[in-house]
Protein backbone atom coordinates (compact mmCIF):
# COMPACT_ATOMS: atom_id res chain seq x y z
CA UNK A 1 0.00 0.00 0.00
CA UNK A 2 1.18 3.44 -0.58
CA UNK A 3 2.17 5.87 1.38
CA UNK A 4 0.54 8.86 -0.61
CA UNK A 5 -2.30 9.00 -2.32
CA UNK A 6 -3.69 11.59 -4.69
CA UNK A 7 -7.40 11.74 -6.02
CA UNK A 8 -7.35 12.57 -9.98
CA UNK A 9 -10.53 14.56 -10.53
CA UNK A 10 -12.38 13.30 -13.79
CA UNK A 11 -15.78 14.21 -15.65
CA UNK A 12 -16.98 11.99 -17.98
CA UNK A 13 -13.35 10.43 -18.41
CA UNK A 14 -11.67 13.82 -19.05
CA UNK A 15 -8.58 14.78 -16.56
CA UNK A 16 -7.91 18.17 -16.24
CA UNK A 17 -4.86 19.43 -15.67
CA UNK A 18 -5.32 20.58 -12.02
CA UNK A 19 -5.72 16.77 -11.73
CA UNK A 20 -2.28 16.13 -13.05
CA UNK A 21 -0.29 18.85 -10.88
CA UNK A 22 -1.64 16.80 -7.53
CA UNK A 23 -0.48 13.64 -9.07
CA UNK A 24 2.80 15.10 -9.78
CA UNK A 25 3.07 17.04 -6.39
CA UNK A 26 1.92 13.06 -5.34
CA UNK A 27 5.28 11.84 -6.60
CA UNK A 28 7.44 14.41 -5.47
CA UNK A 29 6.08 13.58 -1.55
CA UNK A 30 6.51 9.87 -2.07
CA UNK A 31 10.09 10.42 -3.51
CA UNK A 32 11.16 12.45 -0.68
CA UNK A 33 9.82 9.92 1.68
CA UNK A 34 11.20 6.82 -0.11
CA UNK A 35 7.31 5.55 -0.41
CA UNK A 36 5.15 4.77 -3.19
CA UNK A 37 2.71 6.71 -4.84
CA UNK A 38 -1.46 5.54 -4.95
CA UNK A 39 -3.54 7.26 -7.77
CA UNK A 40 -7.15 7.28 -7.24
CA UNK A 41 -10.02 8.06 -9.54
CA UNK A 42 -13.67 7.23 -9.09
CA UNK A 43 -16.33 7.08 -11.81
CA UNK A 44 -17.31 4.57 -14.13
CA UNK A 45 -16.02 3.66 -17.03
CA UNK A 46 -12.27 5.30 -16.20
CA UNK A 47 -9.70 3.52 -18.31
CA UNK A 48 -8.97 6.43 -20.25
CA UNK A 49 -8.50 8.54 -17.46
CA UNK A 50 -6.49 5.87 -16.16
CA UNK A 51 -4.55 6.05 -19.30
CA UNK A 52 -3.87 9.74 -18.73
CA UNK A 53 -2.70 9.70 -15.13
CA UNK A 54 -0.24 6.34 -15.35
CA UNK A 55 2.43 8.52 -17.29
CA UNK A 56 3.20 10.51 -14.66
CA UNK A 57 4.36 7.68 -12.62
CA UNK A 58 2.27 6.43 -10.10
CA UNK A 59 2.81 2.80 -8.43
CA UNK A 60 -0.67 2.03 -8.19
CA UNK A 61 -3.81 3.26 -9.70
CA UNK A 62 -6.90 2.24 -8.28
CA UNK A 63 -10.36 2.72 -9.70
CA UNK A 64 -13.37 2.77 -7.87
CA UNK A 65 -16.37 2.18 -10.28
CA UNK A 66 -19.94 1.95 -9.10
CA UNK A 67 -22.55 2.83 -11.44
CA UNK A 68 -23.99 5.39 -8.93
CA UNK A 69 -20.88 7.19 -9.15
CA UNK A 70 -21.02 8.14 -12.64
CA UNK A 71 -22.29 11.69 -11.51
CA UNK A 72 -20.00 13.44 -8.51
CA UNK A 73 -21.81 13.30 -5.71
CA UNK A 74 -20.06 14.42 -2.89
CA UNK A 75 -21.86 11.80 -0.41
CA UNK A 76 -20.91 9.13 -2.89
CA UNK A 77 -17.34 10.09 -3.06
CA UNK A 78 -16.76 10.70 0.27
CA UNK A 79 -17.89 7.29 1.14
CA UNK A 80 -15.64 5.61 -1.76
CA UNK A 81 -12.76 7.88 -1.08
CA UNK A 82 -12.45 7.63 2.85
CA UNK A 83 -14.36 4.19 2.54
CA UNK A 84 -10.84 3.09 0.42
CA UNK A 85 -8.48 5.44 2.47
CA UNK A 86 -9.43 4.23 5.37
CA UNK A 87 -8.35 0.77 4.81
CA UNK A 88 -5.04 1.73 3.75
CA UNK A 89 -1.87 3.14 5.59
CA UNK A 90 -1.89 6.22 3.53
CA UNK A 91 0.30 9.26 5.36
CA UNK A 92 -0.87 11.36 3.36
CA UNK A 93 -4.46 12.60 1.01
CA UNK A 94 -3.88 15.20 -1.93
CA UNK A 95 -7.03 16.62 -4.06
CA UNK A 96 -7.00 19.24 -6.68
CA UNK A 97 -8.59 22.76 -4.83
CA UNK A 98 -10.92 23.01 -7.44
CA UNK A 99 -14.87 23.43 -7.25
CA UNK A 100 -14.96 19.51 -7.08
CA UNK A 101 -11.83 18.80 -4.81
CA UNK A 102 -12.72 22.34 -1.88
CA UNK A 103 -16.39 20.41 -1.64
CA UNK A 104 -15.02 16.50 -1.30
CA UNK A 105 -11.90 17.11 0.49
CA UNK A 106 -13.31 18.41 4.19
CA UNK A 107 -16.64 16.01 4.10
CA UNK A 108 -13.37 13.10 3.87
CA UNK A 109 -11.86 15.00 6.46
CA UNK A 110 -14.28 15.35 9.02
CA UNK A 111 -14.98 11.61 8.02
CA UNK A 112 -11.68 10.29 8.70
CA UNK A 113 -11.36 13.16 11.43
CA UNK A 114 -7.86 14.25 9.97
CA UNK A 115 -6.22 17.61 9.47
CA UNK A 116 -7.09 19.45 6.33
CA UNK A 117 -4.96 22.34 4.46
CA UNK A 118 -7.02 24.39 1.97
CA UNK A 119 -6.28 25.79 -1.28
CA UNK A 120 -2.23 25.25 -0.89
CA UNK A 121 0.44 26.98 -2.83
CA UNK A 122 3.29 24.66 -1.56
CA UNK A 123 4.06 21.32 0.34
CA UNK A 124 6.75 19.65 1.66
CA UNK A 125 7.72 16.54 3.63
CA UNK A 126 9.66 17.31 6.74
CA UNK A 127 11.22 15.01 9.26
CA UNK A 128 9.24 11.00 9.99
CA UNK A 129 7.39 11.45 7.18
CA UNK A 130 5.47 14.41 8.10
CA UNK A 131 4.31 16.93 5.74
CA UNK A 132 4.17 20.89 5.96
CA UNK A 133 2.09 23.11 4.25
CA UNK A 134 1.97 26.76 2.81
CA UNK A 135 -1.39 28.49 2.02
CA UNK A 136 -2.31 31.85 1.17
CA UNK A 137 -4.59 33.77 4.08
CA UNK A 138 -6.42 36.88 3.90
CA UNK A 139 -6.74 36.01 0.46
CA UNK A 140 -3.28 36.16 -0.14
CA UNK A 141 -2.79 39.51 1.95
CA UNK A 142 -0.40 36.84 4.39
CA UNK A 143 0.83 33.10 4.00
CA UNK A 144 0.26 30.50 6.88
CA UNK A 145 2.14 27.33 7.06
CA UNK A 146 0.25 24.87 8.49
CA UNK A 147 1.18 21.37 10.60
CA UNK A 148 -0.46 18.69 11.50
CA UNK A 149 -1.41 16.55 14.29
CA UNK A 150 -0.20 13.14 14.31
CA UNK A 151 -3.35 12.22 12.75
CA UNK A 152 -2.84 10.25 9.56
CA UNK A 153 -3.05 10.69 6.72
CA UNK A 154 -2.81 14.74 6.61
CA UNK A 155 -4.69 16.00 3.85
CA UNK A 156 -4.46 19.19 1.51
CA UNK A 157 -6.34 20.39 -1.35
CA UNK A 158 -3.54 22.30 -3.94
CA UNK A 159 -4.20 25.59 -5.68
CA UNK A 160 -4.51 24.76 -9.41
CA UNK A 161 -2.33 26.66 -11.92
CA UNK A 162 0.57 26.80 -9.06
CA UNK A 163 2.32 23.70 -9.95
CA UNK A 164 4.09 22.27 -12.67
CA UNK A 165 1.78 19.95 -14.73
CA UNK A 166 4.83 17.15 -14.14
CA UNK A 167 7.19 15.46 -16.63
CA UNK A 168 5.91 11.90 -17.62
CA UNK A 169 8.70 9.24 -16.42
CA UNK A 170 10.83 7.43 -18.99
CA UNK A 171 9.13 3.70 -17.71
CA UNK A 172 5.66 3.96 -16.24
CA UNK A 173 5.27 0.75 -14.35
CA UNK A 174 1.98 1.55 -12.36
CA UNK A 175 -0.56 -0.76 -11.90
CA UNK A 176 -3.99 -0.52 -12.79
CA UNK A 177 -6.35 -2.20 -10.23
CA UNK A 178 -10.33 -1.96 -10.12
CA UNK A 179 -12.48 -2.32 -7.01
CA UNK A 180 -16.09 -1.71 -6.89
CA UNK A 181 -16.78 0.33 -3.80
CA UNK A 182 -19.35 -0.67 -0.58
CA UNK A 183 -21.98 1.87 -0.73
CA UNK A 184 -24.76 3.10 1.22
CA UNK A 185 -26.93 4.47 -1.32
CA UNK A 186 -29.69 6.17 1.35
CA UNK A 187 -26.64 8.16 2.28
CA UNK A 188 -26.81 9.97 -1.30
CA UNK A 189 -28.74 12.12 -0.55
CA UNK A 190 -27.84 15.13 -2.41
CA UNK A 191 -27.72 14.05 -6.00
CA UNK A 192 -27.07 16.02 -9.59
CA UNK A 193 -30.55 16.68 -11.55
CA UNK A 194 -28.69 18.34 -13.87
CA UNK A 195 -25.71 20.73 -15.62
CA UNK A 196 -26.08 24.44 -16.71
CA UNK A 197 -23.49 24.81 -18.53
CA UNK A 198 -22.22 28.51 -19.13
CA UNK A 199 -23.59 29.41 -22.42
CA UNK A 200 -21.53 32.19 -23.29
CA UNK A 201 -18.55 29.81 -23.95
CA UNK A 202 -16.55 31.86 -22.16
CA UNK A 203 -13.15 30.66 -20.16
CA UNK A 204 -13.80 30.93 -16.30
CA UNK A 205 -10.90 33.08 -14.86
CA UNK A 206 -9.97 30.15 -12.76
CA UNK A 207 -9.08 27.73 -15.31
CA UNK A 208 -6.91 30.31 -17.44
CA UNK A 209 -3.70 30.88 -18.45
CA UNK A 210 -3.97 34.40 -19.55
CA UNK A 211 -6.67 36.78 -18.04
CA UNK A 212 -7.72 40.25 -18.99
CA UNK A 213 -9.77 42.17 -16.64
CA UNK A 214 -11.33 45.65 -16.48
CA UNK A 215 -11.69 48.11 -13.83
CA UNK A 216 -14.22 51.18 -12.46
CA UNK A 217 -13.32 52.93 -15.42
CA UNK A 218 -14.56 50.44 -18.40
CA UNK A 219 -17.54 52.88 -17.52
CA UNK A 220 -19.88 50.62 -18.73
CA UNK A 221 -20.80 47.15 -19.94
CA UNK A 222 -20.59 47.58 -23.69
CA UNK A 223 -16.89 49.20 -23.35
CA UNK A 224 -16.37 45.60 -21.78
CA UNK A 225 -16.55 44.67 -25.24
CA UNK A 226 -12.51 45.62 -25.43
CA UNK A 227 -11.29 43.43 -22.69
CA UNK A 228 -13.61 40.78 -24.29
CA UNK A 229 -11.72 41.36 -27.48
CA UNK A 230 -8.14 41.03 -26.04
CA UNK A 231 -8.98 38.52 -24.15
CA UNK A 232 -10.51 36.25 -27.09
CA UNK A 233 -7.22 37.25 -28.99
CA UNK A 234 -5.05 36.03 -26.65
CA UNK A 235 -7.25 32.73 -25.85
CA UNK A 236 -7.94 34.32 -22.05
CA UNK A 237 -11.19 34.82 -19.84
CA UNK A 238 -12.29 37.81 -19.05
CA UNK A 239 -11.71 39.23 -15.37
CA UNK A 240 -12.92 42.02 -13.57
CA UNK A 241 -12.81 44.61 -10.45
CA UNK A 242 -15.24 44.11 -7.58
CA UNK A 243 -15.95 47.98 -8.89
CA UNK A 244 -17.01 46.27 -11.85
CA UNK A 245 -19.02 44.01 -10.83
CA UNK A 246 -20.93 46.15 -8.17
CA UNK A 247 -21.46 48.83 -10.92
CA UNK A 248 -22.98 46.58 -12.96
CA UNK A 249 -20.78 46.26 -15.79
CA UNK A 250 -20.21 42.41 -16.01
CA UNK A 251 -21.52 39.55 -14.07
CA UNK A 252 -20.12 38.37 -10.69
CA UNK A 253 -18.77 35.59 -11.82
CA UNK A 254 -15.98 37.21 -13.25
CA UNK A 255 -14.78 39.18 -10.54
CA UNK A 256 -11.48 39.05 -9.30
CA UNK A 257 -10.31 39.62 -5.57
CA UNK A 258 -10.80 38.60 -1.81
CA UNK A 259 -15.07 38.48 -2.62
CA UNK A 260 -14.43 36.73 -6.32
CA UNK A 261 -11.97 34.29 -7.21
CA UNK A 262 -8.61 34.32 -7.01
CA UNK A 263 -6.22 33.46 -9.54
CA UNK A 264 -2.99 32.77 -10.57
CA UNK A 265 -2.21 32.68 -14.40
CA UNK A 266 0.71 33.27 -16.22
CA UNK A 267 -0.58 36.63 -17.73
CA UNK A 268 -2.57 39.01 -16.07
CA UNK A 269 -4.09 42.53 -17.95
CA UNK A 270 -5.48 44.90 -15.55
CA UNK A 271 -7.31 47.82 -17.67
CA UNK A 272 -8.50 50.71 -15.65
CA UNK A 273 -8.16 49.33 -12.82
CA UNK A 274 -6.30 51.15 -9.58
CA UNK A 275 -5.35 47.61 -7.48
CA UNK A 276 -7.42 48.12 -4.15
CA UNK A 277 -6.44 45.50 -1.50
CA UNK A 278 -9.59 43.52 -2.49
CA UNK A 279 -8.64 43.17 -6.01
CA UNK A 280 -4.34 42.30 -5.31
CA UNK A 281 -5.50 39.90 -3.04
CA UNK A 282 -6.91 37.57 -6.13
CA UNK A 283 -4.46 38.34 -8.46
CA UNK A 284 -0.71 39.14 -7.12
CA UNK A 285 0.38 35.86 -7.61
CA UNK A 286 0.04 35.78 -11.57
CA UNK A 287 2.88 35.15 -13.07
CA UNK A 288 3.70 38.48 -14.86
CA UNK A 289 1.19 41.13 -14.48
CA UNK A 290 0.41 44.41 -16.94
CA UNK A 291 -1.12 47.20 -15.95
CA UNK A 292 -3.05 49.60 -18.07
CA UNK A 293 -3.96 52.95 -16.12
CA UNK A 294 -4.55 56.22 -16.54
CA UNK A 295 -3.60 56.95 -13.25
CA UNK A 296 0.36 56.88 -13.16
CA UNK A 297 0.34 57.06 -9.21
CA UNK A 298 -2.37 53.71 -8.75
CA UNK A 299 -1.35 51.01 -6.74
CA UNK A 300 -1.58 48.39 -9.43
CA UNK A 301 1.70 49.91 -10.92
CA UNK A 302 3.66 48.85 -7.64
CA UNK A 303 3.26 45.38 -8.36
CA UNK A 304 2.60 45.48 -12.35
CA UNK A 305 5.60 43.58 -14.11
CA UNK A 306 5.16 45.81 -17.31
CA UNK A 307 2.83 49.14 -17.25
CA UNK A 308 1.36 51.73 -19.45
CA UNK A 309 0.22 54.19 -18.18
CA UNK A 310 -2.34 56.02 -21.00
CA UNK A 311 -5.99 55.79 -21.94
CA UNK A 312 -6.87 52.06 -22.38
CA UNK A 313 -9.72 53.13 -24.66
CA UNK A 314 -6.53 54.03 -26.85
CA UNK A 315 -4.28 51.18 -25.64
CA UNK A 316 -6.50 48.16 -25.36
CA UNK A 317 -7.53 47.88 -28.89
CA UNK A 318 -4.13 48.68 -30.14
CA UNK A 319 -2.94 45.65 -28.12
CA UNK A 320 -5.57 43.60 -29.10
CA UNK A 321 -4.59 44.66 -33.14
CA UNK A 322 -1.19 44.35 -32.52
CA UNK A 323 -2.01 40.67 -30.82
CA UNK A 324 -3.76 39.53 -33.50
CA UNK A 325 -1.22 40.72 -36.47
CA UNK A 326 0.73 38.82 -34.45
CA UNK A 327 -1.34 35.18 -34.48
CA UNK A 328 -1.81 35.67 -37.92
CA UNK A 329 1.63 35.52 -39.18
CA UNK B 1 -39.29 25.93 8.80
CA UNK B 2 -36.52 26.91 11.73
CA UNK B 3 -33.91 28.11 9.69
CA UNK B 4 -30.22 28.45 11.62
CA UNK B 5 -27.33 30.48 10.05
CA UNK B 6 -24.16 29.76 11.19
CA UNK B 7 -21.73 33.44 11.12
CA UNK B 8 -18.55 34.00 11.82
CA UNK B 9 -16.63 38.00 12.62
CA UNK B 10 -14.03 38.30 10.09
CA UNK B 11 -11.43 41.04 9.59
CA UNK B 12 -12.98 43.74 7.21
CA UNK B 13 -11.87 43.08 3.88
CA UNK B 14 -10.04 46.25 3.15
CA UNK B 15 -8.06 45.68 6.39
CA UNK B 16 -4.74 45.71 5.70
CA UNK B 17 -3.00 42.75 6.96
CA UNK B 18 0.10 42.17 9.78
CA UNK B 19 1.55 40.08 11.78
CA UNK B 20 0.99 39.44 15.24
CA UNK B 21 3.31 39.35 17.89
CA UNK B 22 3.53 35.57 18.18
CA UNK B 23 4.43 35.24 14.25
CA UNK B 24 1.60 33.27 13.58
CA UNK B 25 -1.79 35.35 14.25
CA UNK B 26 -3.08 38.29 13.01
CA UNK B 27 -2.49 41.36 14.61
CA UNK B 28 -6.16 43.05 15.19
CA UNK B 29 -4.52 46.67 16.08
CA UNK B 30 -6.62 48.77 14.06
CA UNK B 31 -8.30 45.61 11.98
CA UNK B 32 -12.39 46.43 12.19
CA UNK B 33 -14.01 43.13 12.37
CA UNK B 34 -17.15 42.63 10.39
CA UNK B 35 -20.27 39.98 9.60
CA UNK B 36 -18.38 37.46 7.26
CA UNK B 37 -19.89 38.61 3.65
CA UNK B 38 -20.79 34.99 2.84
CA UNK B 39 -22.26 34.53 6.00
CA UNK B 40 -24.21 37.85 4.91
CA UNK B 41 -25.73 36.14 2.25
CA UNK B 42 -26.48 32.78 4.17
CA UNK B 43 -28.80 35.27 6.47
CA UNK B 44 -29.98 36.62 3.82
CA UNK B 45 -31.37 34.32 2.01
CA UNK B 46 -32.84 32.76 5.28
CA UNK B 47 -34.65 35.97 5.94
CA UNK B 48 -35.71 35.74 2.44
CA UNK B 49 -37.56 32.00 2.97
CA UNK B 50 -38.66 32.55 6.14
CA UNK B 51 -40.66 35.71 4.11
CA UNK B 52 -41.59 33.86 1.43
CA UNK B 53 -43.06 30.93 3.29
CA UNK B 54 -44.73 33.54 5.69
CA UNK B 55 -43.38 31.46 8.87
CA UNK B 56 -40.60 30.22 10.07
CA UNK B 57 -37.58 31.23 12.53
CA UNK B 58 -34.22 32.51 11.41
CA UNK B 59 -31.34 31.88 14.50
CA UNK B 60 -28.23 32.53 14.08
CA UNK B 61 -25.09 31.06 15.86
CA UNK B 62 -22.01 32.27 15.94
CA UNK B 63 -18.57 31.11 18.22
CA UNK B 64 -16.11 33.38 19.71
CA UNK B 65 -15.42 35.83 22.02
CA UNK B 66 -17.53 38.15 23.65
CA UNK B 67 -16.45 41.05 21.11
CA UNK B 68 -18.63 38.69 18.56
CA UNK B 69 -21.85 39.76 19.94
CA UNK B 70 -21.67 43.07 18.18
CA UNK B 71 -21.54 40.97 15.02
CA UNK B 72 -24.86 38.63 16.07
CA UNK B 73 -26.72 42.05 16.97
CA UNK B 74 -26.45 43.17 13.26
CA UNK B 75 -27.42 39.97 12.47
CA UNK B 76 -30.66 40.41 14.85
CA UNK B 77 -30.76 43.69 12.95
CA UNK B 78 -31.19 42.69 9.72
CA UNK B 79 -33.96 40.64 11.18
CA UNK B 80 -32.75 37.41 12.27
CA UNK B 81 -35.16 36.53 15.43
CA UNK B 82 -32.40 34.84 17.86
CA UNK B 83 -28.91 34.43 18.44
CA UNK B 84 -26.85 31.79 19.97
CA UNK B 85 -23.18 33.02 21.02
CA UNK B 86 -21.05 30.43 21.50
CA UNK B 87 -18.54 31.60 24.25
CA UNK B 88 -15.60 29.50 26.24
CA UNK B 89 -11.97 29.89 26.49
CA UNK B 90 -11.68 25.83 25.47
CA UNK B 91 -13.06 26.68 22.09
CA UNK B 92 -10.32 29.04 21.50
CA UNK B 93 -7.83 28.10 18.47
CA UNK B 94 -10.20 25.74 17.24
CA UNK B 95 -9.27 24.48 13.37
CA UNK B 96 -12.31 24.00 11.15
CA UNK B 97 -13.08 20.72 12.21
CA UNK B 98 -13.34 21.73 15.93
CA UNK B 99 -15.68 24.70 14.77
CA UNK B 100 -17.85 22.50 13.06
CA UNK B 101 -18.05 20.50 16.32
CA UNK B 102 -19.13 23.46 18.39
CA UNK B 103 -22.04 24.45 15.69
CA UNK B 104 -22.99 21.12 15.32
CA UNK B 105 -23.35 19.92 19.02
CA UNK B 106 -25.28 23.83 19.62
CA UNK B 107 -27.51 23.19 16.45
CA UNK B 108 -28.67 19.86 17.03
CA UNK B 109 -30.15 20.86 20.61
CA UNK B 110 -33.00 21.82 18.45
CA UNK B 111 -34.99 20.60 15.55
CA UNK B 112 -34.14 22.74 12.33
CA UNK B 113 -34.69 22.31 8.59
CA UNK B 114 -32.05 24.04 6.93
CA UNK B 115 -28.38 25.50 8.06
CA UNK B 116 -26.48 27.62 5.68
CA UNK B 117 -23.25 29.03 5.97
CA UNK B 118 -20.94 31.48 3.55
CA UNK B 119 -19.07 29.02 1.16
CA UNK B 120 -15.84 30.31 3.11
CA UNK B 121 -14.64 32.15 6.11
CA UNK B 122 -12.75 35.58 4.81
CA UNK B 123 -9.39 35.64 6.20
CA UNK B 124 -8.82 32.06 7.32
CA UNK B 125 -10.15 31.39 3.64
CA UNK B 126 -10.54 27.21 4.78
CA UNK B 127 -14.35 26.89 3.00
CA UNK B 128 -14.33 23.72 5.39
CA UNK B 129 -16.98 23.93 7.82
CA UNK B 130 -19.95 23.87 5.83
CA UNK B 131 -18.96 20.07 4.01
CA UNK B 132 -17.83 19.20 8.07
CA UNK B 133 -20.81 20.89 9.74
CA UNK B 134 -23.24 18.77 6.91
CA UNK B 135 -20.89 15.31 7.80
CA UNK B 136 -21.02 14.91 11.58
CA UNK B 137 -25.04 15.62 11.63
CA UNK B 138 -25.14 13.22 9.00
CA UNK B 139 -26.89 15.63 6.40
CA UNK B 140 -26.55 16.20 2.85
CA UNK B 141 -24.77 19.37 1.68
CA UNK B 142 -24.91 21.70 -1.15
CA UNK B 143 -21.70 23.78 -1.53
CA UNK B 144 -21.18 27.43 -3.39
CA UNK B 145 -24.23 27.97 -3.81
CA UNK B 146 -25.86 30.99 -6.39
CA UNK B 147 -29.22 29.96 -6.30
CA UNK B 148 -31.79 28.47 -4.10
CA UNK B 149 -35.34 27.00 -4.56
CA UNK B 150 -37.01 25.32 -1.09
CA UNK B 151 -39.69 22.67 -2.58
CA UNK B 152 -41.66 21.41 0.42
CA UNK B 153 -39.31 19.01 2.03
CA UNK B 154 -36.55 19.45 -0.17
CA UNK B 155 -34.18 21.70 -1.93
CA UNK B 156 -33.31 22.65 -5.03
CA UNK B 157 -29.75 24.32 -5.53
CA UNK B 158 -27.17 25.66 -8.38
CA UNK B 159 -24.10 25.00 -7.45
CA UNK B 160 -20.92 27.22 -8.93
CA UNK B 161 -18.50 24.68 -10.51
CA UNK B 162 -15.82 25.29 -13.14
CA UNK B 163 -17.73 27.29 -16.06
CA UNK B 164 -21.25 25.46 -15.38
CA UNK B 165 -23.55 25.45 -12.46
CA UNK B 166 -24.42 22.14 -11.31
CA UNK B 167 -28.68 22.11 -10.36
CA UNK B 168 -28.65 19.22 -7.23
CA UNK B 169 -31.58 18.92 -5.01
CA UNK B 170 -31.66 17.04 -1.61
CA UNK B 171 -33.83 16.28 0.88
CA UNK B 172 -34.10 18.72 3.92
CA UNK B 173 -32.58 18.96 6.83
CA UNK B 174 -29.29 19.82 4.52
CA UNK B 175 -26.73 22.10 4.27
CA UNK B 176 -26.42 24.68 2.02
CA UNK B 177 -23.16 27.10 1.61
CA UNK B 178 -23.94 30.48 0.11
CA UNK B 179 -22.04 31.80 -2.73
CA UNK B 180 -21.73 35.91 -3.64
CA UNK B 181 -24.55 36.08 -6.40
CA UNK B 182 -27.27 34.37 -4.67
CA UNK B 183 -28.70 37.44 -3.24
CA UNK B 184 -28.04 40.96 -2.05
CA UNK B 185 -28.22 41.26 1.71
CA UNK B 186 -30.42 44.12 2.86
CA UNK B 187 -28.87 46.74 5.57
CA UNK B 188 -30.51 46.86 8.76
CA UNK B 189 -32.80 49.66 9.20
CA UNK B 190 -33.17 51.45 11.84
CA UNK B 191 -36.35 50.38 13.21
CA UNK B 192 -34.50 46.78 13.09
CA UNK B 193 -31.75 47.80 14.92
CA UNK B 194 -33.61 49.19 17.39
CA UNK B 195 -36.01 45.46 17.27
CA UNK B 196 -32.36 43.85 17.82
CA UNK B 197 -31.99 45.43 21.21
CA UNK B 198 -34.97 43.06 22.46
CA UNK B 199 -34.09 39.75 20.77
CA UNK B 200 -33.15 37.11 22.88
CA UNK B 201 -29.49 35.89 22.56
CA UNK B 202 -29.05 32.85 24.35
CA UNK B 203 -24.68 32.28 25.79
CA UNK B 204 -23.72 28.69 25.84
CA UNK B 205 -20.16 27.33 26.60
CA UNK B 206 -18.89 24.11 26.64
CA UNK B 207 -20.37 22.51 29.67
CA UNK B 208 -23.39 23.62 28.10
CA UNK B 209 -22.83 21.49 24.61
CA UNK B 210 -21.63 18.57 26.36
CA UNK B 211 -18.38 18.59 24.27
CA UNK B 212 -15.36 16.83 25.24
CA UNK B 213 -12.52 19.28 25.98
CA UNK B 214 -10.09 17.87 24.25
CA UNK B 215 -12.21 18.13 20.63
CA UNK B 216 -12.09 21.83 20.51
CA UNK B 217 -9.68 24.92 20.55
CA UNK B 218 -5.99 24.26 20.14
CA UNK B 219 -5.91 21.20 21.92
CA UNK B 220 -7.90 19.41 19.48
CA UNK B 221 -6.59 21.35 16.30
CA UNK B 222 -5.39 18.63 13.82
CA UNK B 223 -3.98 21.60 12.04
CA UNK B 224 -2.64 24.57 12.96
CA UNK B 225 -1.10 27.82 11.49
CA UNK B 226 2.98 27.75 12.85
CA UNK B 227 3.92 30.39 11.22
CA UNK B 228 2.23 33.70 9.60
CA UNK B 229 4.34 36.13 6.92
CA UNK B 230 3.29 38.73 4.31
CA UNK B 231 4.20 37.63 1.17
CA UNK B 232 7.21 38.64 -0.92
CA UNK B 233 6.55 41.81 -2.27
CA UNK B 234 6.43 42.12 -5.94
CA UNK B 235 9.25 44.54 -7.16
CA UNK B 236 7.38 47.08 -9.43
CA UNK B 237 8.61 46.62 -12.86
CA UNK B 238 8.81 48.90 -15.90
CA UNK B 239 7.00 51.38 -17.01
CA UNK B 240 6.96 51.61 -21.11
CA UNK B 241 7.25 55.19 -22.40
CA UNK B 242 6.12 56.85 -25.81
CA UNK B 243 3.21 57.23 -27.46
CA UNK B 244 0.62 54.66 -27.11
CA UNK B 245 1.65 52.95 -30.52
CA UNK B 246 5.12 53.06 -29.11
CA UNK B 247 4.39 51.41 -25.49
CA UNK B 248 2.47 49.00 -27.41
CA UNK B 249 4.72 47.69 -29.56
CA UNK B 250 7.23 47.19 -26.93
CA UNK B 251 4.91 45.49 -24.31
CA UNK B 252 4.27 42.81 -26.74
CA UNK B 253 8.03 42.52 -27.16
CA UNK B 254 8.49 42.18 -23.66
CA UNK B 255 5.69 39.94 -22.98
CA UNK B 256 7.10 37.27 -26.21
CA UNK B 257 10.78 38.08 -25.76
CA UNK B 258 11.74 38.73 -21.90
CA UNK B 259 8.40 36.65 -20.41
CA UNK B 260 7.76 34.45 -23.13
CA UNK B 261 4.02 34.37 -21.84
CA UNK B 262 2.43 35.06 -25.32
Amino acid sequence: MAEVTVFVEQRSGQVKRAALEVVAQGRGLADAWGGSLEAILIGTDLDDAAAKVLPLGPDHVTLLEHPVLSDYSVEGFTQALSGYVARTNSLALLLPATAMGMDLAPRVAARLRVGLASDCISISSGPDRTMEAVRPVFSGKAMATVRFSSARPVMATLRPNVFPPGEPVANPAGKITKKTPELDETKIRARLTGIEKDQSGEIDVKEADIVVSGGRAMMNSENFGIIRDLAAALGGAVGASRAAVDAGFIAHQHQVGQTGKVVAPKLYIACGISGAIQHLAGMSSSKVIVAINKDGEAPIFKIATYGIVGDLFRIVPLLTEKILKLKAE
Amino acid sequence: MNLVVCMKQVPDTAARVAIGGDGRSLDPEGVTFVVNPYDEIALEEALRIREKLGEGEVAVVTMGPEKGSAALRSCLAMGADRGIHLQDAAFQGSDSLGTARILAAAIARKPFDLILLGKQGVGTDNSQTGPMLAELLDLPHVNVVVKLEIMGKSLKAFRQIEGALEVIEAPLPAVVTAQKGLNEPRYAGLKGIMAAKKKPVEVLCLRDLGLPADEVGEKGALVRWTQLELPASRSSGKILQGEPEEAVEELVRLLREEAKVI
